[in-house]
């Protein structure tokens, strides 16, 4: 974990220092990066007989959990939006 | 949502070389995973670092900005929460940690894949990439039943890029720096909170 955050810090000062830079090639790279890790996720799930039988139950339980995360966001929005936003200064929002 | 259909691709093509046996199994050598992901977070790490838009806008903005991605946080350890209760094979940490994707279906894949294997790896997969498609075909509908807050909060990671467009046409040009915001922070969460529930 330590070395995970770390990692990202550096990559965020760096980030921070090079701001000036034209930097579109990070967001290429990232693509390319996560490209390769989900063809790799791809081929560990197609290697794992058991993970293949149980695609409908994986499939459910993502839906699932989209659903609750989605419907959990949307009421504490609704609060947020009610209490803190709706009615007050537009000119403030922009 | 093209960017979307690529990865699934890359994914459903990993998978059918594997099972097909085109794609030889040292490719999942830890180490060469490991380093790609590492690889992976500094990029990440830059590209948040370089960004000024998102500064820039909280500079602007009333304090008040700052409860939109705490609601979404909070409201998304809930709705796991409570979906737990309904999932026996899952833990409500393993729930914690696959909606703490907020929709960031790359990163939040790859890394509970490797802390917890690739059958989580891949219900966060499936979860968060349906989690940009509901807030993507539902925003009308929030905003109609929940408020102008509503599409951002759902859309979670994904507000600063792919869901942005839908939120302008159905929140409202005044929320897109709302918007920006909510995206850059709750991006800039999920891998420690993924990393947290997945770890811990």
């Amino acid at each position: 974990m330590l070395k995970v955050v770390g990692i990202m810090m550096l990559g965020v000062l760096s980030g921070y220092l090079l701001r000036n830079r034209s930097l579109r090639w990070v967001s290429k790279a990232i693509m390319v990066a996560i490209w390769l890790l989900l063809f790799l996720l791809g081929v560990a799930v197609g290697n794992n007989a058991e993970i293949m039988d149980h695609l409908d139950t994986i499939g459910w339980s993502g839906l699932l959990l989209a659903v609750g995360g989605v419907l959990g966001s949307v009421l504490m929005a609704w609060g947020v939006y009610r209490f803190f936003f709706q009615g007050k200064d537009k000119s403030t929002l922009a | 949502m093209k960017g979307s259909l690529i990865i699934v691709a890359f994914f459903v093509v990993g998978l059918l070389g594997a099972r097909w046996g085109l794609v030889p199994s040292e490719l999942l050598e830890q180490d060469f995973t490991q380093y790609a992901l590492y690889g992976l977070m500094f990029l990440v790490g830059i590209q948040i670092g370089s960004d000024r838009k998102a500064l820039q806008a909280l500079k602007e903005q009333n304090l008040r900005i700052v409860l939109v991605p705490l609601a979404t946080v909070t409201g998304t350890w809930l709705g796991s929460a409570g979906v737990s209760l309904f999932l026996p094979g899952m833990s409500l940490k393993d729930c914690l940690a696959v909606g703490s994707g907020f929709g960031y279906y790359s990163l939040s894949s790859i890394f509970i894949t490797e802390y917890r294997g690739a059958e989580l790896g891949t219900i966060a997969l499936t979860a968060n990439i349906l989690r940009e498609i509901i807030t993507l075909l539902g925003a009308a509908v929030m905003v109609r039943f929940f408020g102008r807050l509503a599409p951002i909060c759902s859309g979670g990671a994904t507000t600063m890029d792919t869901t942005l467009p839908v939120i302008t046409r159905y929140s409202g040009k005044e929320f897109v720096v709302i918007s920006l915001f909510h995206g850059f922070v709750v991006d800039f969460s999920v891998p420690f909170l993924v990393t947290f529930f997945a770890r811990g």
